[in-house]
């Protein structure tokens, strides 16, 4: 089982989420960046994770397709003047 | 990361500016919205196992259906809060009629560990219990254009597609959208604690797919 206030590398790689979403206490935020200030291999895979976190990022940067939203615009103005419109 | 909050309320802000101008009948606020959502919402419709076209097929009905009842939208929840439910529910109601798996809240079902544990000394080991046998190179030498163009690019979409349903669509709202956790787990019924397992799963998950095409494919 882990033990937050001493951590090993098999317990940090569990944590980094709950670390990086400011979930840990202050004690267990301190053992965590203790551990990792000491660990190269536990920095590299915070380090990872972030990367994970930031290239997904900037998949939201897509188009929506031509065909779909000429068609939502026409449902728009068919709403418009359709009964409910006004 | 208290950061990602404060943006998100200003999003929450601007939508809620829109809504009335929705209600109005006004096109350039509806094609606002359209622009600023529907990506989000064909990659969900795309968590919830369906198929390009199927996808497109749920987000017009989504649509629809909220200017269908928009009159009766009280700006109690968030206007995407409400409008992502909304697709939820097209889309679940779609993956069911294909016999498709469906994400579910619950935490049941696999449990992985973040790293495969050979990685690791065994628990038993005198000295080195638990700690990790291989160096982990951070990636900080990838420049981004490996990690984000191209096939990289595809590589990383597949394996968002092809996580657990319910890791899929925590990963795509909170690290792809950039909502709050308080949002998703206002979205999804999750609890804090659950929402942050999911979330991370996924991305254990992503980062292993990343690391076996990035060992695959040498610089």
């Amino acid at each position: 089982m882990s033990d937050r206030s001493a951590p090993s590398c098999q317990d940090i790689v569990e944590l980094v989420t709950e670390y990086l979403d400011g979930g840990l206490d202050p004690s267990e935020r301190l053992a965590f960046e203790r551990h990792v200030s000491i660990c190269p291999p536990c920095r590299g895979y915070l380090s990872q994770l972030r990367r994970v976190s930031s290239v997904a990022g900037t998949l939201s940067e897509d188009d929506v397709p031509e065909r779909l939203r000429e068609s939502l615009l026409k449902a728009f103005r068919d709403w418009k003047t359709g009964p409910k419109g006004r | 990361m208290g950061g990602e909050g404060v943006v998100a309320s200003d999003a929450n802000r601007e939508e809620s500016r829109l809504v009335p101008a929705l209600k109005l009948g006004d096109e350039a606020a509806f094609g606002q919205v359209v622009d600023r959502f529907t990506p989000a919402m064909l990659r969900l419709a795309r968590v919830y196992g369906l198929g390009a076209d199927a996808a497109e097929d749920v987000v017009q009905e989504t649509w629809l259906r909220v200017l269908r009842s928009l009159d009766r939208f009280e700006e109690r929840s968030s206007f995407r809060t409400w409008l992502f439910a909304i697709l939820g529910n097209c889309a679940r109601g779609r993956s069911e009629a294909e016999r498709r798996s469906v994400p579910v809240a619950g935490l049941e079902g696999d449990a992985s560990p973040a790293v495969d544990e050979s990685r690791f000394f065994p628990a038993d080991h005198p000295r080195w219990a638990g700690m990790w046998t291989t160096l982990v190179d951070s990636w900080e030498t990838i420049p981004d254009e490996r990690l984000l163009a191209g096939e990289a690019r595809e590589r990383f979409r597949d394996a968002i597609e092809a996580l657990p349903a319910r890791y899929a669509t925590v990963f795509v709202l909170r690290d792809v959208e950039g909502w709050s956790s308080d949002e998703v787990c206002v979205l999804l019924d999750l609890s804090p604690e659950n929402q942050r397992v999911l979330l991370h799963r996924a991305r254990t998950r992503l980062r292993a797919a990343l690391e076996q095409y990035l060992g695959a494919d040498p610089a």
